[in-house]
């Protein structure tokens, strides 16, 4: 498991697009660090920043319509904003890797799976073609991928989604990278599959050693994949905590709000759904206070017109909520949170 | 069951695509079953089982579907394509992709309105905008969506406007092909809890097709579970989902993930082998094993199951 050095810190991130109708601020003062073996879950809706966070790791987000205009992002010390391209190149795939949402999409349709994943190896590992072949086979068995030798000549449009998120993992996983962003690997798969996928990424990371950053929107991914969880919405981490803390002491209306709307599969037809109301506010003119404020009936006047700092609840629990302010009145967070609180409780 | 409620009875539906061929695919396999007026049957499943195209047999969109499909009593396998338009007024789908399923092209109302004006339901102009202006307030949108484009909504806001052109014809029956996959946590139960709102207001029966068991039991009250074609377990949804009894039922629940770290550490994750019953000579089919919980297997895998209640 995790020892608690951090290998990458995520400081004040503002990253800006220009769009035709006006300045989208995606991500806000994004802030997050990552232990060395562990995994760390983003959660949030579409539009929540957490793509754009993660690709910034990777400096994947080459348009000029992007500006980063304020922050760092710590990699074992190296700030990666200040690296030129060329260096990048070398981070890129070798130390980082990423697994795409869509297995459909990210991979090239006109060329064999074999040889796209060895790709990177002959060009981080320099190996040569035998070798790397060697290695590819190697890597498609412990993706649990079936006839190696066959499925490596044949194309992606040859293979399932399920098998084809395997050859994306093979892929990512084939420079042994320090750490392995995954951007909703599960999403485009039926339940089935998704739990191989998890489990496979699951084992790798065991036997690997590698940090994980695990994006999806799924709360059921998250309780059986993550260390740590952060919390993001409108651009910004608004609350990060161990596993437990987050499904057991939410402390954030919208954390609330997301644990309450997760089916739960003890309850039948007649429980009604908790929906958060509203949507996900116009980040071409972010609120001034809360972000969340509007959509929240917990929202106190402040929160509109200030945006909350960020309070600490333990060692590793924090929480950007003006709730928590000691002059706060005290509020009733719904039943469902209470129930998960008793369980807090007992652990 | 009592047969007079039912609004659709589907028996030994069957679809083979490439038929005769060595490509061929059983795409639907001979499966049974009914929706009471007002109710709603989920049917769940992994990709490739059959499920959307079980939906789509439905509403007649393919050719070469064999069995019954008796609506309202009467046979609509049968019918000519004319009578196939009227009936399409009654029964209408929501697609899954909010995305793909609007014409980019088109403002809402027109969107709203292709069905009414398909069927000829308004009769003049003013008729039409009023019709669209109620189906958009039954879904919460309000009117002044109604001359903006699909790419100015959200996801969410996107299948609401899906839904109000399904409502806009007065349908009696909607066939909803996995409504919520592509939407955000917070925005599917939105969604989920308004289709219930729709159905109890206007008696609605749903079709709801979907690969996800826990959002599917919110609206479901009966719950079919296919795979590879064949209904393997059908019945009232506590019971399925409290009580599963096939083996591809099992392993369906245990890949679900729960937002509950202690349960999700303790749970084990079942594996279906479907070689592991003997069909080729014992009769398999699906049997009642309890009160409306219906089990595909054979003779002796029946007599077990028996046994366990």
């Amino acid at each position: 498991m995790s020892n608690n050095r951090k290998i990458l810190e995520v400081k004040n991130l503002v990253v800006s697009f220009k769009t035709f109708s006006g300045k989208v601020q995606a991500a806000r003062g994004v802030n997050f660090y990552l232990n060395e073996g562990e995994t760390l879950a983003i959660v949030g809706e579409s539009g929540s920043g957490k793509t754009v966070a993660s690709l910034m790791l990777l400096r994947l987000i080459q348009s000029s319509q992007m500006k980063v205009e304020n922050g760092e992002i710590l990699f074992y010390g190296r700030d990666l904003l200040t690296l030129s391209e060329k260096e990048m190149q070398n981070i890129r795939g070798k130390d980082i890797a990423m697994i795409f949402q869509d297995p459909m999409v990210s991979l090239n349709p006109t060329m064999r799976i074999g040889n796209q994943i060895m790709e990177g190896l002959i060009k981080h590992k320099k190996l040569s073609t035998d070798e790397a072949k060697r290695k590819v086979i190697e890597l498609l068995i412990l993706v649990g991928i079936p006839n190696p030798e066959e499925r490596f000549k044949q194309y992606p449009f040859e293979f399932s989604g399920g098998m084809r998120q395997r050859a994306m993992i093979a892929m990512a996983i084939a420079m042994e990278p320090k750490l392995l962003i995954a951007d909703e690997p599960t999403t485009a798969l039926d339940v089935i599959t998704q739990a191989q996928i998890l489990e496979i990424i699951k084992n790798l990371q065991r036997t690997l050693k590698t940090s994980v950053i695990f994006i999806t929107h799924n709360l059921g991914v998250v309780a059986n994949v993550a260390d740590r969880v952060a919390v993001m919405y409108a651009g910004q981490v608004i609350e990060v905590g161990t596993l437990d803390e987050i499904f057991y002491n939410p402390q954030h209306p919208y954390t609330w709000g997301l644990l309450a709307s997760m089916p739960d599969m003890q309850i039948g037809k007649n429980q009604k759904l908790v929906a958060i109301p509203g949507s996900p506010p116009d980040l071409t003119n972010p609120p001034k206070g809360d972000a969340f404020a509007v959509r929240s009936k917990y929202a106190m006047k402040i929160d509109y017109e200030t945006p909350p700092p960020i309070f600490q609840v333990s060692d590793t629990h924090f929480v950007s909520s003006w709730l928590l302010h000691p002059n706060a009145p005290a509020v009733n967070p719904p039943e469902i949170i209470k129930q998960r609180y008793k369980n807090f409780n007992s652990l | 069951m009592i047969l007079e409620n039912n609004l659709l009875e589907v028996r030994n539906l069957k679809l083979y695509f490439n038929e005769g061929k060595s490509d061929e695919v059983k795409a639907v396999d001979d499966i049974s079953f009914s929706i009471p007026i007002g109710k709603t049957l989920g049917l769940v499943g992994e990709s490739g089982c059959g499920k959307s195209t079980t939906g789509r047999a439905l509403l007649r969109l393919y050719d070469g579907v064999k069995g019954d499909i008796i609506y309202k009593g009467e046979n609509i396998l049968n019918k000519d394509s004319k009578s196939i338009l009227a009936m399409r007024s009654k029964m209408q789908m929501i697609f899954q992709d909010p995305y793909a399923s609007l014409n980019p092209r088109m403002n809402v109302a027109d969107v709203v309105a292709e069905g009414i004006d398909i069927h000829n339901i308004a009769k003049n102009e003013k008729e039409r905008i009023e019709k669209v202006y109620q189906a958009l307030e039954k879904v919460g949108l309000n009117t002044e969506h109604a001359s903006r484009f699909p790419h100015e909504f959200s996801g969410g806001q996107r299948q609401r406007i899906g839904i109000a052109r399904a409502l806009a014809v007065n349908p009696e029956f909607i066939v909803a092909d996995e409504p919520i996959s592509a939407l955000d946590v917070s925005i599917q139960a939105q969604i989920i809890n308004l289709l219930k709102s729709l159905q109890e207001e206007y008696k609605l029966t749903y079709l709801f097709i979907a690969h996800d068991l826990s959002m599917v039991r919110y609206i479901s009250d009966r719950i079919g579970v296919m795979y590879f074609g064949k209904i393997v377990e059908i019945g009232n949804s506590n019971s399925i989902c409290s009580n599963p009894m096939h083996p591809y039922t099992k392993a369906l629940l245990s890949a679900i993930p729960i937002a509950n770290p202690i349960l999700e550490r303790q749970r084990k994750r079942i594996h279906y082998d479907p070689s592991m019953h003997n069909y080729s000579s014992d009769n398999p089919k699906l049997r009642e094993v309890s009160e409306d919980h219906f089990v595909y297997c054979s003779n002796a895998e029946f007599g077990q199951l028996k046994q366990t209640l």
